[in-house]
């Protein structure tokens, strides 16, 4: 008897997620690369929150600190140039932007249950060329060419 | 709830997953309309200096708007982090000391956010 069971015995599949080292390897899909990417732009913001409402902080409350952000992508704050502080800041909109739209796509494949492959490609697409084109138009403006 | 006893009782979960899938869709909703309103008040209005930015903050339906997104976003950050730590991190202690540090971090985020809000 216990011969005959044990066969339909099997046992439990292990399922575990790519190593962080194993991700250049991996030839991955348009939407598996807007997926990582939404995962590391969001990790970006949430170690990047201070300074989003320091930046809130400093513009809003007074003219005197309001004066003061201006100054400190002028001229820098401590030892920090404020050329740093713009690609920091910059980073920070890049990730706001992946995430915003990586999000709103999201929402787009739950109402309209789009979960075809070439759907999801083809917005994976827009994400990453709308994400882009926007930080570039931002990087523009925040460096100032217009 | 009938389907609480019976042969037809739900035996499976407690509805964790589906409540943190519609709260992060709810609150990214929100985050979303925030920056909507936010983005539309910035671009049309004129030059931008002290007096104008600081008068987008100063009605109360923004204020208001606003910390419904700092709640949130920290609520959606949350889930967010908890998810990586999850994923990635399997020694139980460590990934406990990291949900306290996210917990810690969101917590002292949001009250540095609404205390800058509200004495505008």
């Amino acid at each position: 008897m216990a011969q005959e069971i044990a066969p339909t015995v099997k046992s439990p599949r292990v399922y575990t997620n790519i190593h962080v080292s194993q991700i250049v390897r991996y030839r991955m899909p348009m939407a598996a690369i807007v997926s990582i990417l939404h995962r590391i732009s969001g990790a970006l913001l949430f170690m990047l929150l201070p300074l989003a409402i320091w930046l809130f902080d400093t513009s809003v409350t007074s003219e005197i600190t309001f004066d003061r952000f201006r100054s400190v992508f002028a001229g820098g704050v401590g030892f920090l140039p404020g050329w740093f502080l713009k690609l920091v800041v910059l980073a920070m909109i890049w990730g706001y932007l992946v995430h915003f739209i990586a999000g709103l796509r999201h929402l787009w494949m739950d109402v309209t249950h789009s979960v075809s492959m070439r759907q999801g490609r083809v917005s994976a697409n827009v994400t990453l060329v709308l994400s882009t084109l926007l930080t570039l138009l931002f990087a523009a403006r925040l460096f100032g060419l217009y | 709830m009938a389907d609480k006893f019976g042969s037809k009782r739900l035996v499976v979960g407690a509805h964790y997953g589906f409540a943190d899938w519609l709260v992060q869709r709810v609150t990214g909703g929100l985050m979303a309309l925030f920056t909507l309103v936010l983005g539309a008040q910035l671009l049309f209005g004129g030059p931008l200096g002290y007096n104008r930015w600081a008068g987008i903050f100063a009605s109360q339906w923004m204020k208001v708007l606003t910390f419904v997104v700092i709640v949130s976003l920290a609520w959606h950050a949350w889930i967010g982090m908890r998810d990586i730590w999850m994923d990635y991190v399997k020694p139980v202690g460590l990934r406990l000391t990291l949900h306290l540090f996210t917990i810690v971090w969101l917590v002292g985020c949001a009250g540095w956010a609404v205390q800058v809000l509200w004495r505008l």
